[in-house]
């Protein structure tokens, strides 16, 4: 798996503004983009998803094309194949575990169904022993169960790659210690290739076969 | 007592109607104010909003104005398809409608603001599209607000007196609502009647109003 990268977006606001102008190649299985919060990753990781469309540039996940403004294509979110693991982990509140972890395997107008026993929700549930808590909702659970739910809910449909937003940014350190060596051992199990943003050195440490770090929108060696 | 319960029925059956519309009218217009930025929208949530401040009669001679055989909408019905909404229960329908949008739509908007929009971005990476995140993530989130301020609307549209008089005016059994008819009963001194119809009304309105403040609590935890 290889993210190929090279994107300029803009934002204005009132009295600011910022340039995200990147380019990079992701080649190891887990790399991560490690820079101070403002810097831009956030902007970065919502444009490979498909999140905010850049004004320049392409985005490549191996050999498929998900942006390319030169070529006027413009894959959406839905249709990118994505794994997304937001910051406080962004669970459906009024679904639960086995509901949230089922969304993505439907496709139409009505949420899974509160017993929904599909065989891949089965899967992860056993698989991130979350079964205890199958039928709780998200506001039930501890801060390493909702990881995992946030987890099993991005992996159920097998995604190309995973985005982790600073999975660890909103917890106490000790909390935070224990979740990294949780999420470690989850994602050495399930293989999937992975980018990781965070302002953490930590992290980098931990998840970074591949580091890159970015400042104020830019990529600095 | 002949007069009471026929004017009952076509209260409920206009606020009933009123309540549909208003439904319709404030989820759209209520996700438009909340989500989409663009020139006057400040403006048209204003205007939106004036019928709750406008002296009914104000109100009503505006439709008069707007649906009469000389108004513009008015004669553009009378012309394509034979219909004039003036002395009929639906332009008592059209008036109520009016009359109660505006409390479907305040809460309408302030619910789909309140809506975490990573929740929807949630649900785009894991493959929905966009009428899917609407019924699966936005409008389950919102929907105590919304049936809240519907639950109000209705009791607004049952009690609806002076824009319906001038739309509608006050034919017993075709368009004298119930509010209507005790105004009819005060004045032509039939206390009794105007004492039982008042009584059936406040009942119902208590209950609406008990409904709608156990909605907005339970939507606010």
């Amino acid at each position: 798996m290889n993210f190929d990268v090279r994107i300029t977006k803009t934002l204005n606001a009132p009295g600011r503004r910022f340039e995200l102008d990147v380019s990079f190649s992701a080649s190891a299985r887990w790399c991560v983009i490690h820079g101070p919060s403002g810097a831009g990753k956030s902007l970065l990781l919502q444009a490979i998803a498909g999140l905010v469309q850049p004004e320049r540039g392409r985005i490549l996940l191996g050999e498929r094309v998900l942006f390319d403004a030169a070529a006027g294509i413009v894959v959406p979110t839905r249709d990118r194949r994505l794994g997304y693991l937001f910051q406080d982990y962004a669970l459906f509140p009024h679904l639960n575990v086995r509901q949230n972890i089922a969304f993505g395997l439907r496709r139409g107008a009505l949420n899974p169904k509160r017993g929904d026993d599909s065989p891949a929700v089965q899967r992860w549930l056993a698989a991130f022993e979350l079964e205890a808590v199958a039928g709780q909702r998200p506001h039930q659970l501890s801060g390493g169960q909702r990881q995992r739910v946030a987890l099993a809910r991005a992996l159920v449909n097998d995604p190309a790659a995973l985005l982790l937003d600073e999975p660890f940014a909103a917890l106490d350190p000790e909390l935070r210690s224990r979740m990294r060596d949780e999420l470690q051992s989850l994602l050495e199990r399930v293989g999937v290739p992975m980018l990781l943003i965070t302002h953490d050195a930590e992290d980098v440490a931990r998840f970074g076969q591949m580091h890159l770090r970015v400042e104020d929108g830019r990529i600095v060696p | 007592m002949g007069v009471a319960w026929p004017a009952l029925a076509l209260s409920l059956k206009v606020a009933l109607w009123a309540s549909a519309i208003d439904l319709l009218l404030g989820i759209g217009l209520g996700l438009l104010l909340a989500r989409r930025r663009f020139p006057g929208r400040e403006l048209l949530d204003a205007i939106l909003t004036l019928p709750m401040v406008l002296p009914p009669t104000v109100l009503g001679y505006y439709l008069l104005v707007l649906l009469g055989r000389r108004g513009w909408l008015g004669a553009w019905l009378l012309e394509h398809f034979d219909v004039s909404l003036i002395f009929t229960w639906q332009g008592a329908v059209v008036a109520a409608s009016v009359v109660s949008l505006p409390l479907v739509l305040r809460s309408a908007r302030a619910a789909f603001e309140d809506v975490n929009p990573q929740l929807e971005a949630a649900a785009r990476v894991l493959g929905l599209g966009e009428w899917s995140v609407f019924l699966r993530v936005t409008l389950p989130l919102a929907w105590r607000g919304v049936l809240a301020g519907l639950l109000l609307a209705f009791a607004r549209a049952l009690g609806e007196f002076g824009a319906t008089l001038m739309v509608a005016g006050s034919v017993p059994g075709k368009t004298q609502t119930l509010s209507i008819a005790v105004y009819e009963a005060v004045q032509s001194g039939q206390d009794d009647l105007a004492w039982r119809m008042v009584a059936i009304i406040s009942v119902t309105c208590i209950g609406i109003l008990v409904a709608a403040r156990r909605l907005a609590l339970a939507g606010a935890r």
